[in-house]
């Protein structure tokens, strides 16, 4: 590994938010072409990236990376197996078209610059993600892509809708990302390794721990609310509100991917366990099928395609989960083919919105001549969704059937489940494809005509690409398919699939797909007024239950606000005083053991003085009726203190403690004449014996620590060693300043800081106050 | 409290008091003193010239809000902290530049300019929550 190929990858890994940092003066120079410009940052890391191809190819690993934090073990380090290097590429290469398409789709739009801002991070944090080694990295980089899909989802923010589901986009993702953290913490503690690199070297030790259901749960909820998978799948849809560019990129082709990834990543170390084989799979196969009911049930081309995504994402977690050899093959290869066709199909329902003006397939119809690349586009994702030859599609959908036809048994229940989604999924890629463009002409809310060059060149590049992936099948698969299997395999793994099916059970299976399709196709409304009906008799969802869930938290930390923070003074003050006692007490009595009886020490006359003096000044602030006296008594009280300090040798403290009590009294004094108390104290008998009470237990318990901590022998090691140094390295003689300003100068630091914030908030409430007493005077006049 | 003789000698014993503490907060690092007690006893010495002359007055006299102060205190520690980056040593390690000045070797350093930081931020917390106290006086 040269050195200069590490700098590259670095460069690589950081060029999109380089990018994202100067997009929005482009776009303000450039205007939208400014996408010309900016898709050369994705084109030139698909390019660094493709250069691995050969090494990763071959079966190598390229992997290199930083020392970050070396004291923690922490690297910037990146791991790219065929796994993390087939995602580069597609979230490097889709990225390309995403920005050319997002220069024409948002032209003129006032926050263009922001927005291709938005999308070169999310690029960044995406690619990140996937080329991650070490654990920290991998959780920062999948914070980020649910941070910037939650500013791409909130990007036309002055609408609710759009608000709504950014939001919720953002707790279900983040609240999964937390559990992936946890999760990551648990893997950490199992095995010991802080990188994917370590961890996948690690064997069976993370299968074979006591901790492994635990650690497979969490990861499993930072990969199902990422992935969409039910019952977390309602985000999705919802982040529709996105404009397309982001649909096209984030929730289809790349980001909702990235809990798939996960779990493929996971394979080698967790895959191939009874719960594994158990929970993934059903999730996956319960996903497929709402989806792809639910998608049939839209008419908005979006939410039809999200639907259908959140099927296909079902649909890969189902073969990862299965987790055999063909499986495994299964998932890889349509995972490959979705991302295509998906992303070509969301960006041709984009470019009907903004050339038709809607995307309400009941409403649109005849459009082929009007516009034919995006027809002829459409038409070929379609073919691909379909996994109709000859696109990569047909594959992924052949190698499905192949792996889940010959099994038998329990895999009967999920080659049917796949058999119908796929039937359905189907249905709806045709419905998408076909209904805005066949038919009578329907007058549309634009004119219809062919969008410009930015906006049908990614369509139907990606849908181009899905034919030629599947034409040169052998290739694609010794470049791509193979080593991204044998990746998630953990073993070598030859992935043979060609476009000439065999006979026998997978075409059949295809056969019978087909044939269900078009079945469906043909009843599409009447199969949707069907679920629509269902749902409506169901009522209640996932996306409400979101509702509930968030109102519900409002409401309790309302109420325990309420019970906590009840505004009244002397309720926090006794709280404080009985935790401060019982603290105090309960672990010197339960588990320490009470200190013994002092030692009365001989002191001079005048010592016993100021002592005296001390413990009077204390009895008239018991005992005293006038609050001004008690002041100034505590205030002699600790004047005196200030004195034994310095008789004992401490004039640093002595001299502190004498301005601390005179600015104590004086303040003391403001605040207490200002508060209008009446003179004498009203407090009835029981309350007054409960405070003396708690007063007296948290006097005992400062004594009897004082005492113990007296009583443990005296470790000079501290004393000593800032005696020896403070001149020597500190210049300073006066060791109590030197600690202070130079050997703990980070700790002042610190509680200046607390000063001052302190000093702000007593300000505002001080400020609060006075305000309100002149509107309550004003009022009285 | 408004007396004529402590509003007369308010003056002269805020005054020095000022001067006390600026003393106070220089000797520090080899004497008993240093930064916090000194800006205490500023702080002291501004809360009672305005309990006897009136808080607009001290407000003219720090000519900025003490919060101000106690703001341009904490930037000077944290920047008595950040130099040591242009020395390639951890945060917050002491420098020293001990010039002579007229024959007399003047120890000059970041630990200087920290305690200074110190000072200002507890003269300007504790007489921004004086004043306001004695300004609720005054309605």
């Amino acid at each position: 590994m040269s050195t200069s190929g590490d700098s590259l990858t670095f460069l690589a890994l950081i060029l999109p938010f380089l990018g994202a940092a100067i997009a929005p003066f482009l776009t303000r120079a450039l205007g939208h072409n400014a996408a010309w410009v900016l898709a050369l940052i994705p084109l030139y890391l698909f390019f660094h990236f493709a250069g691995f191809v050969p090494e990763v190819a071959a079966g190598g690993v390229v992997a290199g990376g930083y020392p970050w934090i070396p004291s923690f073990g922490v690297d910037f380090s990146w791991y790219l197996d065929g796994l993390s290097l087939t995602f580069a590429l597609l979230i490097t290469g889709i990225g390309t078209f995403i920005v050319l398409y997002a220069g024409g789709y948002l032209k003129g739009h006032h926050h263009q610059g922001r927005f291709f801002s938005f999308i070169l991070m999310f690029m960044g944090a995406m690619q990140g993600l996937v080329a991650a080694d070490s654990f920290l990295m991998l959780f920062v980089f999948w914070e980020l892509t649910s941070i910037t899909s939650f500013l791409l989802i909130g990007f036309d923010h002055s609408r609710e809708a759009s608000r709504r589901a950014a939001i919720q986009a953002l707790v279900v993702t983040g609240l999964g990302g937390l559990a992936l953290l946890a999760g990551l913490l648990v893997i950490w503690n199992i095995t010991g390794a802080t990188s994917l690199s370590e961890l996948l070297a690690t064997g069976d030790a993370l299968r074979g721990s006591g901790l492994y259901l635990p650690a497979l749960l969490l990861v499993l909820g930072g990969a199902f609310t990422k992935s969409a998978q039910f019952p977390f799948h309602f985000w999705l849809p919802n982040a529709m509100e996105a404009p397309t560019p982001v649909s096209a990129y984030l929730h289809s082709a790349t980001m909702v991917k990235a809990g798939v990834y996960l779990l493929m990543r996971m394979n080698p170390v967790m895959g191939e366990t009874v719960y594994w084989e158990t929970i993934l799979p059903i999730f996956g196969g319960v996903t497929l099928l709402v989806g792809a009911l639910l998608a049939v049930r839209q008419t908005d081309l979006k939410l039809m395609l999200a639907y259908t995504t959140v099927a296909s994402l079902g649909l890969l977690v189902m073969m990862t989960g299965l987790g055999f050899e063909h499986a495994i093959e299964a998932a890889v290869l349509y995972l490959i083919a979705h991302s295509l066709f998906k992303g070509a199909m969301f960006m041709v329902a984009g470019l009907i919105d903004h050339e038709a003006g809607t995307r309400d397939v009941t409403k649109l119809g005849g459009l082929r001549k009007a516009m034919p690349i995006t027809f002829a586009a459409a038409l070929l994702a379609a073919i691909s969704m379909g996994g109709l030859p000859p696109m990569f599609g047909f594959l992924a959908k052949e190698e499905i059937y192949y792996a889940l036809g010959f099994e038998g048994g329990w895999m009967t229940l999920f080659t049917l489940v796949a058999l119908l989604g796929n039937a359905l999924m189907f249905a709806v890629g045709f419905a998408v494809a076909l209904k805005p463009f066949l038919g009578p002409e329907v007058e549309t809310p634009k004119h219809a005509h062919e969008g410009p060059v930015l906006l049908w060149l990614g369509p139907l590049f990606l849908a181009l690409t899905g034919i030629a992936a599947a034409l040169l099948s052998s290739q694609t698969h010794a470049l791509f398919s193979s080593p991204m299997a044998s990746a998630v395999a953990g073993e070598p793994t030859t992935v043979t699939i060609g476009l000439i099916p065999g006979i026998g059970m997978a075409l059949l299976l295809s056969v019978i797909t087909v044939i269900l399709g078009i079945v469906i196709y043909r009843g599409l409304g009447f199969t949707r007024d069907r679920i629509a009906g269902t749902l409506a008799a169901i009522g209640w969802g996932p996306d409400r239950g979101f509702d509930q869930a968030i109102s519900g938290i409002i409401r309790l930390a309302v109420a325990v606000t309420r019970v906590i923070q009840n505004g009244r003074l002397d309720t926090y003050v006794t709280i404080t005083f009985v935790a401060i006692a019982a603290g105090l007490l309960i672990p010197i009595i339960f588990l320490d053991g009470l200190p013994s009886w002092p030692t009365i020490p001989m002191l001079p006359f005048y010592e016993w003085v100021i002592i005296a003096i001390a413990v009077i000044g204390l009895g008239v602030v018991v005992l005293t009726a006038d609050r001004l006296t008690a002041i100034v008594s505590i205030g002699i009280q600790g004047f005196a203190v200030a004195l034994i300090f310095l008789l004992m040798g401490a004039p640093d403290l002595a001299f502190t403690q004498f301005m601390v009590e005179t600015l104590s009294v004086v303040i003391l004094a403001l605040v207490m004449t200002r508060l209008k108390l009446t003179q004498s104290d009203h407090r009835p008998l029981g309350e007054k014996a409960l405070d003396i009470s708690i007063a007296g237990l948290c006097g005992v318990g400062i004594t009897l620590v004082l005492l113990s901590v007296t009583q443990v022998p005296f470790d000079p090691t501290l004393s000593e060693f800032f005696a020896t140094y403070s001149y020597a390295i500190a210049h300073g003689r006066n060791i109590v300043n030197v600690i202070l300003v130079d050997f703990r100068a980070m700790d002042t630091l610190g509680e200046i800081a607390v000063v001052m914030v302190a000093g702000l908030a007593i300000l505002a409430l001080v400020r609060i106050r006075v305000k309100r007493t002149k509107e309550t005077t004003e009022a009285r006049r | 409290m408004n007396t004529v003789i402590f509003r007369t000698a308010a003056p002269y014993i805020a005054a020095l008091m000022v001067i006390f503490s600026i003393f106070v907060l220089l000797r520090g690092h080899n004497e008993p003193g240093g930064g916090f007690i000194g800006g205490l006893m500023g702080a002291s010495a501004f809360a009672i010239y305005g309990i006897a002359c009136g808080v607009s007055s001290v407000r003219r006299a720090l000519y900025l809000h003490p919060m101000t102060w106690s703001a341009i205190g904490l930037f000077l520690g944290a920047a008595a902290g950040v130099m040591s980056v242009f020395f390639g040593v951890p945060f917050l390690t002491g420098l020293w530049a001990p010039p002579e000045i007229f024959g007399i070797e003047v120890e000059l350093s970041s630990i200087l300019l920290f305690d200074i930081g110190v000072y200002l931020v507890v003269l300007g917390a504790i007489t921004s929550i004086a004043l306001a106290l004695e300004e609720r006086e005054e309605d």
